[in-house]
């Protein structure tokens, strides 16, 4: 189950730790650091259900402005 | 029976089949195509009685090395068709594999850690090898009518039969069968000539394959290297092959030029970078790819089946290509045999549709997700591989993640209308559907393998029988549907009439979950009908009925 109800220990720290980590970095080395906080805490999750339910929550209200790059082939 | 492995199979020219003269016959099977597929297919419907013709519009067989990772299910295939054992000899058998990143190793891994299987997890062979001793057994099959340089120029599809116009160099003719096998590859002709069309997706990449002859110590592994030293920002793929030969498959990116990249002044110089300046090698076939992962929506139209790369294709990376096509053409070819001998109803042939269709989708999932790690098709993703590809230096879960390509694992046919579902209570993977596992046996004091002695029809398993279950399986065995009676037992006990005895080293009970009592009902293709912890005939009679295509 996905927890949207207040879980964290320290929620002001862990917010300014999340935003320090990011300091100096170019919007680049942010997505790589971005990528492998997600990979980690995926991993802490486990369950695979509720990592759906995450990205399910996380992708809610977002109208796709970009391409999708898959080429599609008829033979 | 085969022949030794000294023939230059890839030169091989075969030489042109005249134009038969009063072609009237309509013939039971007509098969296009002589590649793997199209000759597995026929070689087992001929080594079962059923009357083949195999049309291929050229006179030779494979050029180019091609395919060359066949699996332990392939090689299953292959020994129940009679040709396993040259090309296990003449392959170069592997299990294990390492996955570098820069310049360190990520990981290792090994597919078939255990011991008492017949066959390694795969070999590597050149596909002219493998066409070469499929094509052997094929000529020693009397019921198999192999014609070479016969093109197929026109596919007319009635409700009961196909009539081809065949053109030969002496002139055309046209050829009838009551069914089709398309087995011409992944720009089929019957495909196209029907109207028919496979989708799906490409992938914004290009690749070179390079086979280089030379002597060298590296292991016989499969080796994947993720932005190496020596060919940055791209991957690479090693493997060996017979002869000493090793296929280096190099990724090239989207802008590379596919004209320029295979020509040798290119070429060398990658091999080069990989090998070592003063490696010595000599340079055997080149050729630049790019491929897509897309399947036809159905494999089955009326009298016409497509088999193998007709029907659906897939990215090298996981070797499912050639491997699913084995798989294709065992499920067809019992399920033809039985319709055309009139056991079983037409509803079986639609399982052909429905089990590789899946099997398909399987292999398109597996070969795209590897592909959109190698070749991440977007910034995000390759923001994503890169960040695996970091962590799993020094984290195990990442290392999961790391996917240079799922190798091919034969489907298990879960949701299939010709399994029965269990009503007793089993561990292990030999589930209802799932291809059957083999184990080491004796049969009459001389080892032997299970898949083995269980033949070409059904097989009805039976771990340790009462007599009075011996008895009451033989009426099952006496039916008009063909079944094999294999009496699984620790010890030998006297040779009973219509059953086959061997004796379990003790891994076959263990693989099935069986206990004395325990038995199971494999399909011809040797997956697993049904099964149960006591025989009852009734029962096994229903299963062997439904495994049939008959509604249960």
């Amino acid at each position: 189950m996905l927890k949207l109800d207040p879980n964290l220990t320290q929620a002001d720290d862990f917010y300014e730790a999340l935003i320090e980590a990011h300091r100096g970095l170019s919007a680049a080395q942010s997505g790589r650091l971005n990528a492998k906080l997600i990979l980690l805490l995926a991993n802490q999750v486990g369950d695979f259900d509720t990592l759906r339910a995450a990205i399910a929550k996380a992708r809610e209200g977002v109208e796709p402005a970009g391409e999708d790059p898959t080429l599609r082939v008829v033979a | 029976m085969v022949a030794a492995a000294s023939i230059d199979y890839e030169a091989l020219r075969l030489p042109a089949t005249p134009r038969p003269e009063g072609e009237a016959r309509r013939h039971p099977v007509v098969i296009v195509g002589a590649g793997p597929i199209g000759l597995a297919t026929a070689i087992d419907l001929a080594q079962n009685g059923i009357d083949v013709v195999l049309v291929d519009d050229d006179d030779r067989l494979s050029t180019g090395s091609r395919a060359i990772c066949f699996a332990k299910r392939t090689l299953e295939i292959f020994d129940r068709l009679g040709c396993g054992e040259p090309m296990v000899r003449q392959g170069v058998g592997w299990s294990k594999g390492r996955v570098f990143h820069r310049d360190g190793q990520v990981y290792d891994f090994d597919l078939l850690p255990e011991q008492g299987h017949r066959r390694p997890a795969f070999i590597n062979l050149q596909q002219y090898y493998v066409e070469g001793y499929l094509y052997e057994r094929a000529k020693a099959l009397p019921r198999l009518d192999m014609r070479w340089r016969h093109r197929v120029a026109g596919v007319k599809v009635g409700a009961d039969g196909v009539a081809l116009d065949i053109e030969t160099l002496e002139g055309g003719y046209t050829l009838n069968g009551r069914y089709l096998v398309a087995a011409d590859g992944s720009r089929s002709f019957v495909r196209k000539a029907m109207g028919l069309e496979s989708h799906g997706q490409t992938f914004r990449d290009r690749f070179l394959i390079a086979d280089v002859r030379m002597e060298a110590d590296f292991p016989a592994e499969r080796w994947f290297w993720f932005d190496p030293p020596f060919h940055p920002g791209q991957s690479t793929l090693l493997h060996r092959q017979a002869d000493n030969v090793w296929r280096i498959d190099f990724q090239l990116g989207w802008d590379a030029d596919p004209q320029a990249e295979r020509q040798p002044e290119r070429v060398l110089p990658r091999v080069r970078a990989l090998l070592g300046k003063d490696a010595k090698f000599e340079l055997v076939w080149a050729s630049v790819y790019t491929f897509s992962c897309l399947r036809m929506d159905s494999f089955r139209h009326g009298p016409v089946f497509f088999a193998g790369d007709s029907a659906h294709g897939v990215s090298p990376f996981g070797a499912r290509g050639a491997n699913s096509g084995v798989q294709d053409a065992e499920n067809l070819a019992w399920k033809l045999r039985l319709v055309l001998r009139g056991l079983a109803p037409e509803a079986l042939l639609d399982t052909y549709g429905a089990e590789r269709e899946f099997a398909a989708d399987e292999n398109i999932k597996n070969s795209t997700r590897s592909t959109d790690f190698i070749t991440p098709k977007s910034e995000v993703s390759r923001q994503f591989r890169d960040a695996t590809l970091e962590l799993a230096r020094d984290c195990g879960f990442a290392r999961q993640l790391v996917n240079s390509g799922r190798l091919s694992k034969p489907s298990v046919y879960a949701g299939s209308p010709l399994n029965t579902p269990d009503e007793d209570a089993f561990a292990g993977a030999m589930t209802p559907g799932a291809p059957s596992a083999d184990a080491p046996i004796l049969r009459d004091g001389r080892e032997d393998w299970l898949l083995s002695v269980s033949g070409d029809d059904f097989a009805l398993l039976a771990f340790s029988p009462t007599p009075q279950e011996i008895a009451a399986m033989r009426a099952v065995s006496g039916g008009d549907i063909p079944v094999r009676v294999v009496v699984v037992a620790p010890r030998d006990a006297p040779e009973s009439a219509g059953v086959v005895r061997v004796v379990d080293s003790g891994l076959a009970a263990e693989r099935f979950d069986a206990r004395p009592g325990t038995v199971y009902l494999l399909r011809p293709d040797q997956h697993v009908a049904a099964r149960w912890r006591r025989f009852d005939a009734a029962k096994v009679a229903a299963a062997l009925s439904r495994a049939c295509g008959h509604a249960g």
